[in-house]
């Protein structure tokens, strides 16, 4: 029925979020444009993923226990970007010469 | 063969490829980070096998508070860079002659034979709590969760037993600082209170649904590490009276009731009518312990000197 | 249905485990916890995904719970990384 297309069809595209923030987090030149790669492409990969699983649930409780988890990475993602961005700055990349 | 299984195989064959990774690679860092991710795939193993309570156990612990724990211990270390890799031929004849010996074992096992699962769930009804696994841990085997709430009590002591005289009575780890307004004391102004509400739900569900007090007092500690480590709270000094109270407060709990037990049978054995309200107080009060004991752990011995 | 969730679940596995190839690779230290958080990210979209086949609602409190944990594992790191191993990248100095 419709809800079970609609949602193959949400979850397919979450699908092609998620391989295109694997690609980006591989082929991107440096550590800030792999962060792009990874809270951006992923988050919205699992967005749709959530709305397909969203579409298909069963009663409000499970679609807003749904929606929060979304929200969580979310806001997550978002305040760990900026952390990692800022301590990777050129002034302490996190890197080290010899180990690590 | 159906896609189902070509997901297990392929989860299982990853969780042996990191596993090996996070011991055998040469960069310490590294290993942290497959750590953390062996954690992770662990949970998604449990979930599959339909053990959640596992799972939600192996989420908050192994990848969350022992991640951090680890990443904070790898940062304090000065040479992360171990050389190359040598196998050493005993040990590993005798690993893997367990991984065999475990392996064979348990092909061999069958379904016949006495199984427990009948036996917990004729008597799920008299034990005050609709989650088999709960009624296991607090009921039914009690006594081993009581042992487990001490060891991780005397884990603590161990830990504490590492400060440096000049440091004792001193808060633990070193001083987290974070700018007021910043991105960090939001975040931890945001997440702290949700992750204690969460705690919080996983404590209560536990009766029923997957959840309990190792989980839910994993969150709360988690929650509560956010905040200090955002700058927002500050840890209290080992020498103060109320936290070694919250500290014992789970165990102590768990002694009484067990003693009140006692008086009405046998030790730990609750009687049918009082099953629930005993497990309830017992789950909150381990909750509480377990969360200040993992936060303790994470934050370490006292490191400051006044 | 259930087939195709478990190919779905079977894609994100793969490509969080092709994208461990950047915590092997680094070569900073944030590089390598990027991989482990995108395996975090991957692994709520697999539970997500198991709760449409299993139906447990306790599975989503697993999502849920790895979400916020995750964040933390983040949070944790960044902390390490910074020179005195307890300061905000926002500080200066």
């Amino acid at each position: 029925m419709m809800a079970a297309y609609a949602s193959a069809v949400l979850i397919a595209l979450g699908l092609i979020f998620f391989l295109a923030g694997t690609l980006g987090l591989l082929r991107f030149p440096d550590a800030h444009s792999r962060l792009h790669a990874l809270t951006k492409a992923d988050n919205l990969g699992l967005g749709f993923i959530v709305a397909g699983a969203a579409v298909q649930a069963g009663d409000v409780w499970t679609v807003l226990k749904l929606l929060l988890i979304w929200i969580l990475a979310l806001i997550a993602s978002t305040t760990v970007a900026q952390l990692i961005a800022r301590s990777a700055a050129p002034r302490n990349i996190g890197g080290e010469g010899g180990g690590g | 063969m159906n896609i189902g299984a070509v997901f297990d195989l392929l989860l299982c064959l990853l969780i042996l490829v990191v596993a090996v990774g996070a011991v055998g690679g040469r960069l310490l860092f590294t290993n942290v980070s497959l750590f953390v991710v062996f954690g992770l795939l662990l949970a998604l193993g449990w979930v599959r096998l339909d053990a959640v309570d596992v799972a939600l156990a192996e989420a908050a612990i192994g990848a969350g508070l022992t991640g951090v724990l680890l990443l904070g211990a790898v940062a304090r270390l000065e040479n992360t860079g171990s050389g190359p890799v040598r196998l050493s031929p005993i040990p590993a004849l005798l690993c893997l002659t367990i991984a065999v010996g475990i392996g064979g074992a348990f092909l061999r096992v069958n379904d016949a034979g006495p199984r427990l699962e009948p036996m917990v769930r004729a008597n799920l009804g008299e034990a005050g709590v609709d989650n088999p696994v709960t009624a296991v841990l607090l009921n039914f085997r009690s006594y081993d969760t009581l042992l487990e709430a001490v060891v991780l009590l005397i884990a603590l002591v161990g830990v504490w037993s590492l400060t440096r005289d000049a440091c004792w009575r001193q808060t633990p780890g070193i001083r987290q600082h974070a700018r007021p307004d910043g991105i960090l004391a939001n975040f931890g102004r945001l997440l702290a209170p949700f992750g204690l509400i969460v705690g919080i739900y996983l404590v209560w569900a536990g009766s029923e649904a997957p959840g309990g007090a190792f989980q839910g007092g994993t969150v709360l500690a988690a929650a509560w590490l956010l905040a200090v480590m955002a700058g927002l709270a500050m840890p209290p000094t080992t020498a103060d009276t109320r936290l070694r109270w919250v500290l014992v407060a789970g165990p102590l709990l768990f002694l009484l009731a067990g003693i009140y037990g006692m008086t009405q049978g046998a030790f730990l054995g609750w009687p049918p009518g009082m099953a629930a309200t005993l497990i309830l107080a017992i789950e909150f009060g381990l909750a509480l312990s377990i969360a200040a004991t993992l936060a303790l752990l994470v934050l370490g011995a006292p490191r400051r000197v006044s | 249905m259930a087939e195709f969730h478990y190919f779905a679940a079977l894609a994100i596995l793969a490509s969080t485990a092709i994208s461990l190839w950047r915590t092997l690779k680094g070569p900073t230290r944030a590089d390598r916890m990027m991989g482990t958080l995108l395996v975090g990210t991957g692994g709520v979209a697999i539970l997500v995904l198991l709760f449409l086949i299993h139906g447990q609602s306790g599975v989503l409190d697993v999502a849920l719970l790895l979400a916020l944990l995750a964040a933390f594992a983040a949070v944790g790191f960044v902390k390490s990384v910074s020179p005195d191993g307890a300061g905000d990248p926002e500080e200066e100095g």
